[in-house]
């Protein structure tokens, strides 16, 4: 099966025949012992550290369908390589546009992200506390704010909840979470040990969400919470909004609970807190386990994973704007 | 509208499919299949091939045209849509008639299952692709996407899991 390849290091790539050879710098951006990568196996790329590779390279990737995701110094997503769009459809563009443009039916598939999403985090609450932590309090506000989701009729009245809910949410972080306290939620840069793995989380699944767009034939950058243009894929954005609390937030609380990750793993810098490079390691195992973890989807019949399941998502919402099925987003009842 | 050979042969498994893939909504699918196909394109006639033509006209392209005796080859993996690989044979030898080459003869073979069947082209065939090539005009031109129909070829369809996947609530 096809993975997904996470360069940490510093380093070149290069293309050998049908196999990818990257080879890491020390840093004294000396070369390293090379790996060698068949490219039958790569789907994509993670790219943290700096990368030397030559246009032909990225021809070479573009036929393959290999996909590469860069990340700043600061664990920011800064852009991707995405194989040329051999799947092309008119018809799905204007679909998108027109849900877009008609503000009724903009406003209806958002609801239904924050629902989701909403849902979803209050499966996590749930789930704790049936494991003895007292989360009663944010359930109670949690819901009750979410009764106010169908009356907003504007995409910044509805955000607006989506935001009050979540801080109540994330005071939960503070209850579930054993050794590590994240007070407020801070980004750009995260200042402490909880925000950099849910900046470094976000960016991931965010990542992993413009993957299944693109097998979809939607285009990631029309959007219905998000508005298009605030980031270049704000599809993701809004897709990812369902995704986050039931992968990369189950995620969190796993590595910090079973110390898995520990203060030894992030790198504080004066008003900044980033995973350093055994941190992100760990971190994205963990996530590839949940990714990887498979249940048995109703309507298919079959085991579906994680990771397979936001392209699901995508082909719902694809069925909803071509006026097949109205889209019902993704709620885990478990 | 450009009918070629693929949404005669689409047309008569599943009509929204012809759609979809009218529409160019089409999806990354496993190879596995067509990597097959091509596997007993290549190697089951390696030495036939100087007999053969390979012919592109109108949206068609044959394969294995046996130009000295008239017949057209057709080669599939499995029988488990005859039907439809008999009217894209069909349609083949209509559109040589329609280029002036009459009294076309085809086979489809099925190298795997090791079978051969012969197939003629009447005129209750040739209205009948005069019909067929409208009803298709019509379905991928209509801006509605024809039904779901649950049918034994959905499992192995490029296009299942779109079509059946949907949330089952508690
Ligand atoms: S899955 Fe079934 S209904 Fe859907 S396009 Fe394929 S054959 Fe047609």
């Amino acid at each position: 099966m096809k993975k997904t390849f996470y360069l940490f290091n510093p380093g070149m790539l290069e293309r050998k025949d049908n196999t990818l050879k990257f080879t890491p710098f020390d840093s004294e951006e000396n070369p390293m012992q090379p790996r060698y990568l068949p490219v039958e196996d790569v789907s994509e790329f993670y790219v943290f550290g700096s990368l030397r590779a030559s246009s032909s390279l990225y021809n070479f990737l573009g036929q393959k369908d290999i996909a590469v995701h860069f990340f700043d110094y600061y664990e920011n997503y800064t852009g991707s390589f995405m194989p040329r769009d051999t799947l092309l459809s008119g018809k799905v563009l204007l679909a998108q546009t027109a849900a877009y443009q008609n503000k009724r039916k903009r406003v209806e598939i958002a609801h239904k992200f924050i629902d989701a999403a909403v849902w979803n985090m209050l499966m996590n609450l749930n789930y704790y506390n049936r494991r003895g932590k007292e989360l009663d309090e944010q359930i109670a506000k949690m819901k009750s704010l979410a009764e106010i989701i169908p009356n907003t009729d504007t995409i910044p009245e509805l955000m607006g909840i989506e935001g009050l809910i979540r801080q109540e949410y994330y005071t939960a972080f503070d209850i579930i979470l054993n050794d590590f306290n994240m007070s407020s939620r801070t980004k750009q840069p995260p200042e402490n040990e909880v925000n950099a793995l849910i900046s470094f989380g976000n960016m991931m699944c965010y990542s992993e969400t413009l993957r299944a767009i693109h097998q979809t034939q939607l285009n990631p950058t029309i959007s219905y919470l998000h508005t298009p243009g605030e980031r270049r894929y704000s599809l993701c954005l809004d897709v990812s909004e369902i995704f986050k609390p039931i992968i990369v937030d189950r995620v969190i609380f796993k590595v910090l609970n079973k110390r898995l990750i520990q203060e030894q793993h992030f790198d504080h810098k004066l008003n900044s807190c980033l995973l350093n490079q055994n941190g992100k390691k760990i971190y994205v195992k963990a996530m590839e386990e949940r990714y990887e973890e498979t249940f048995k989807h109703r309507s298919l019949g079959r085991n579906v994973s994680y990771k397979h399941l936001i392209k699901l998502e995508c082909y719902k919402l694809l069925k909803d704007l071509l006026g097949l099925e109205e889209y019902k987003p993704f709620k885990m009842y478990w | 509208m450009n009918i070629n050979a693929t949404y005669i042969n689409i047309y008569n498994v599943c009509k929204r499919e012809l759609w979809l893939h009218a529409n160019q909504i089409r999806f990354e699918h496993t190879s596995d299949i067509v990597y097959d196909g091509k596997l007993i394109h290549e190697d089951s006639y390696p030495l036939r091939s100087s007999k053969y033509e390979e012919i592109e006209i109108d949206g068609i392209k044959v394969d294995y045209y046996d130009t000295k005796n008239k017949v057209i080859h057709e080669i599939k993996r499995s029988n488990k849509i005859e039907q439809a690989h008999e009217w894209q044979l069909k349609y083949y030898m209509y559109v040589f008639e329609q280029h002036g080459v009459t009294d076309v003869k085809g086979i489809l073979e099925y190298p795997t299952l090791r079978k051969t069947q012969p197939v003629v082209l009447s005129d209750v065939d040739r209205d009948r692709i005069k019909e067929i090539i409208a009803d298709i005009d019509k379905i991928i031109s209509s801006e509605e996407c024809p039904p779901l129909q649950k049918k034994g070829i959905c499992k192995s369809c490029s296009y299942y899991e779109f079509c059946f996947t949907k949330e089952v609530e508690e």
